[in-house]
């Protein structure tokens, strides 16, 4: 263990400070990655790419910072920022879950071509993977793409698909070899959301905005070369990608900055002019989920460590999606009684306008479910720790299948 | 910057754990919790062997000088196998007693002691703690008077270290005039605490030389606050492993229980709660060493998150094994007991909590 700054690093973190100081003024709301970032969000972006607070240890042909790997540095950056409640950059399906994917298994030309203007916020990806008969049981997706004269030819339905209204681009799991088995006979392939055939209808959720779609594909065709890997591993490259996007949905600097945010919501006196941050019912409440924060927080630099050694964290990691997203929950939970009947207030801008303080926190408490059936379900969740992180045995298959599809 | 153990620590932890596994069947175990004391000579002088009594103690007194780090992961492997041992007190706060408020004279005299595993301190706070019971000393021209319950690792303490009110601690004998020892049986059978009456007894040595000895009586409190956060992190993690064995081999409607996902998912819980808690208890056992600002806070928030961790953990793997959970044959119990204790001394998690509150400045103490 090891943790001591050396001076290029207290230099870094002062510099970041003072970065936030001068310019928080012009920063974005934190959160978001549910609307297509405005020219606001796009020039922050901007900003942080170019200070290397963004994409650090991106290659620069890729267009990141060129910084070497250095976790400290991560570690700094992403603490300054949660705690100083500004928002760190885009943190949306491209950047966090296709750009890793590509990186760790595209070719060349793919990294050039996409990551650049993925982190820049230029290009916004959508995930086409669950289908109305295939959610928990992603590899049972049917969405066909045959080849044809040097083209794949897309027919078929995705659902859930959030942000596709807005997407220029779609990371796709579809089966290309039927006559392969379940998992074998997938590929993982990008595909332009302006191509003719595809039809986006978008799904009104319960926070009354509209942030997923069905997406519909009628003989949509993309060039063969427009896949990563090949035909037949899409299975293997879906995989890396929910593995970021577990670490995404359960990321503790989130969990931090929000709860810097409900504490700052506590020192605030309310009507008698007192402060929920001196009765101690209150702050029990928030040094209880400080406490879970911490835990996950200092896990994440572990598992950042391991990662760098090329160790594989194996249940450390299985665990991070449920643990985080079960503990947003319960941040947002308590941002809500904090807030009591005055935040009841719940007017959604949609995608346009900024939401104020009340609406936002409603619309996270809700969301947050949301997160928590995504991307893998806590029920999911428990089975991939159960049987691969402690290695107990699979279900049965039920002897009779079910009706239905 | 690195987040993790070091090879040398992987090392010193698997034969502790070799050790451990090897010396504490069940039937020893249960063998030495019989009487209570937390202290067996055998297994104290097989501890010194592989080196835990100087642990902590400087090199140039007679010990190996490792760190708080190297002390949480024994912790653990203690906790673990619920080794009845003085530890947390005798080993570990009173050395840091020593460090942050003896002077030379007392630490030429007493680490070596302690290192060489014949002096065995128990210790105790008056009021600083926020541990329940009687808590009420005086120290008038030179001599201590009154009560203090609860001093952790009691049993065949060779010495007391009782910390008075202002943070100053007064290093008794035991059996000194005046001095009347009753040895509590707590419920954790491997574990005893001491209640000392005091009548104008003459300390051997008062550790007063820091210059902030509320400061140093916290430091001392944080340091054993992060050992009983590794304790209950090892014996919980005892009883979740047992709970996956046992998983796996019960049978019930023709298939491994494990199958069943009820009881996966709370193994899966369990994972999911104790995984990060590793981390936690090693950053806070790190901070204690490198990290000042941060200790005394990140100690209250282990010891307390722990506790709560910790409670689960132990209700949800005795569940796992159904009635033969609940039973004295799997031993299961010197866990789920090591971790009832864990939580109620140094303070339970609410208190731990509202320390951590004060340390961040968020209230007045
Ligand atoms: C806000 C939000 C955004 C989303 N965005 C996208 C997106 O961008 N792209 C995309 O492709 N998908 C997206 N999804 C879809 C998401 O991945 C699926 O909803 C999820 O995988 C669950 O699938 P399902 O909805 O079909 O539910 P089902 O699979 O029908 O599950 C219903 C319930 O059954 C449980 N269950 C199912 N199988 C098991 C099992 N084997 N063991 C135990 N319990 C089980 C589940 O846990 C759940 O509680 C999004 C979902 C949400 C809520």
């Amino acid at each position: 263990m090891d943790l001591t700054l050396t001076e290029k690093h207290r230099a870094l973190r002062d510099e970041v400070l003072a970065f936030i100081e001068k310019y928080r003024g012009v920063a974005p709301s934190p959160g978001g990655g549910r609307k297509r970032p405005d020219a606001k969000v796009l020039e922050w972006q901007k900003l942080l790419l170019e200070h290397g607070y963004f994409a650090r240890s991106i290659a620069r042909e890729y267009g990141g910072f060129g910084a070497p790997q250095d976790l400290i540095e991560q570690a700094i950056i992403a603490d300054a920022f949660s705690r100083a409640g500004v928002s760190p950059g885009i943190h949306n399906q491209g950047i966090s879950m296709l750009v890793p994917t590509l990186l760790e298994v595209g070719t060349e030309e793919q990294k050039r071509r996409w990551v650049g203007p993925t982190i820049r916020g230029d290009i916004i990806w959508c995930q086409g993977y669950s289908e109305p008969g295939s959610g928990s049981d992603l590899a049972a997706a049917k969405t066909r793409a045959a080849v044809d004269d040097g083209h794949f030819v897309i027919n078929g339905q995705k659902i859930w698909t959030s942000s596709a209204h807005y997407a220029d681009m779609m990371f796709l799991l579809c089966r290309t070899e039927p006559e392969q088995s379940k998992h074998a006979g997938l590929s993982y392939l990008l595909v332009p959301m302006n191509t003719p055939g595809i039809e986006v209808r978008p799904l009104r959720t319960m926070t009354g905005r509209a942030e997923f779609n069905e997406t519909f594909f009628t003989d949509v065709r993309v060039p063969v070369d427009q896949i990563v890997m090949s035909r037949g591993q899409g299975w293997h490259v879906a995989n890396i990608t929910l593995k970021y996007e577990r670490l995404l949905l359960g990321d503790p600097n989130k969990l931090q900055q929000r709860l810097e945010a409900i504490r700052r919501m506590m020192t605030q006196p309310g009507p008698d002019g007192s402060r929920l941050l001196d009765r101690a019912e209150w702050r029990d409440r928030l040094l209880q989920l400080q406490g879970e924060v911490m835990a996950g927080r200092h896990h994440n630099l572990r598992l950042l460590s391991e990662q760098a050694e090329g160790v594989d964290s194996g249940l450390g990691r299985l665990i991070v999606k449920y643990h985080g997203t079960m503990l947003g929950h319960r941040l947002a939970s308590l941002a809500l009684d904090v807030l009591g009947s005055a935040g009841l207030h719940y007017e959604p801008q949609g995608e346009t306008g900024e939401d104020d303080t009340a609406t936002t926190w409603q619309i996270d408490y809700m969301y947050d479910i949301g997160l928590i059936i995504g991307g893998g379900s806590s029920n999911i969740q428990k089975n991939i720790i159960g049987e691969r992180g402690l290695g107990l045995p699979r279900e049965p298959k039920a002897a009779v299948p079910a009706g239905g599809n | 910057m690195r987040f993790g153990l070091t090879e040398d620590q992987g090392l010193f932890d698997r034969s502790l754990r070799a050790f451990l596994s090897d010396r504490l069947s069940l039937e020893t175990l249960r063998r030495l919790a019989e009487p209570g004391t937390g202290f067996d000579a055998d297994l104290w002088r097989g501890l010194g062997g592989i080196g835990l009594h100087g642990l902590l103690v400087p090199e140039e007194h007679g010990g190996s000088g490792l760190s708080m780090l190297d002390a949480a992961l024994a912790a653990e492997a203690l906790g673990y196998y619920a080794a009845p041992a003085p530890f947390a007190a005798a080993l570990v706060m009173a050395v840091q007693a020593f460090h942050s408020a003896g002077d030379a004279g007392q630490q030429n005299e007493w680490l070596p002691r302690i290192a060489a595993g014949e002096v065995r301190i128990s210790l105790g706070f008056a009021g600083l703690a926020g541990q329940t019971g009687r808590a009420a000393l005086r120290l008038d021209g030179g001599r201590l008077s009154g009560a203090l319950d609860g001093l952790m690792d009691g049993g065949e303490a060779t010495h007391f270290l009782a910390y008075l009110p202002d943070g100053r601690a007064a290093l008794l004998e035991a059996g000194s005039v005046g001095t009347t020892v009753t040895l509590r049986r707590s419920v954790d059978r491997t574990r005893a605490l001491a209640d000392l009456d005091l009548a104008g007894v003459a300390p051997v040595a008062l550790l007063q030389s820091s210059n902030d000895p509320l400061a140093a009586a916290r430091r001392v409190c944080d340091a054993g606050r992060v050992m009983l956060a590794a304790d209950t992190l090892g014996a919980a993690r005892n009883m979740l492993d047992r709970a996956v064995a046992y998983a796996n081999e019960r049978v019930q409607f023709g298939r491994v229980i494990g199958s069943f996902q009820g009881v996966k998912y709370m193994c899966a819980d369990m994972a999911t709660m104790l995984e990060p808690c590793r981390a936690m208890v090693w950053y806070a056992a790190y901070a204690q060493d490198a990290l000042p600002e941060e200790a005394s806070a990140v100690a209250a928030h282990a010891k307390a998150h722990l506790a709560e961790v910790g409670r689960e953990v132990a209700r949800l793997a005795t569940e796992v094994h159904g009635g033969m959970g609940f039973t004295d044959l799997l031993g299961l119990h010197y866990q789920f007991k090591r971790i009832t204790f864990d939580r109620q001394v140094l303070g339970g998690p609410e208190r731990c909590r509202h320390d951590a509150a004060v340390a961040q400045g968020w209230i007045a103490a």
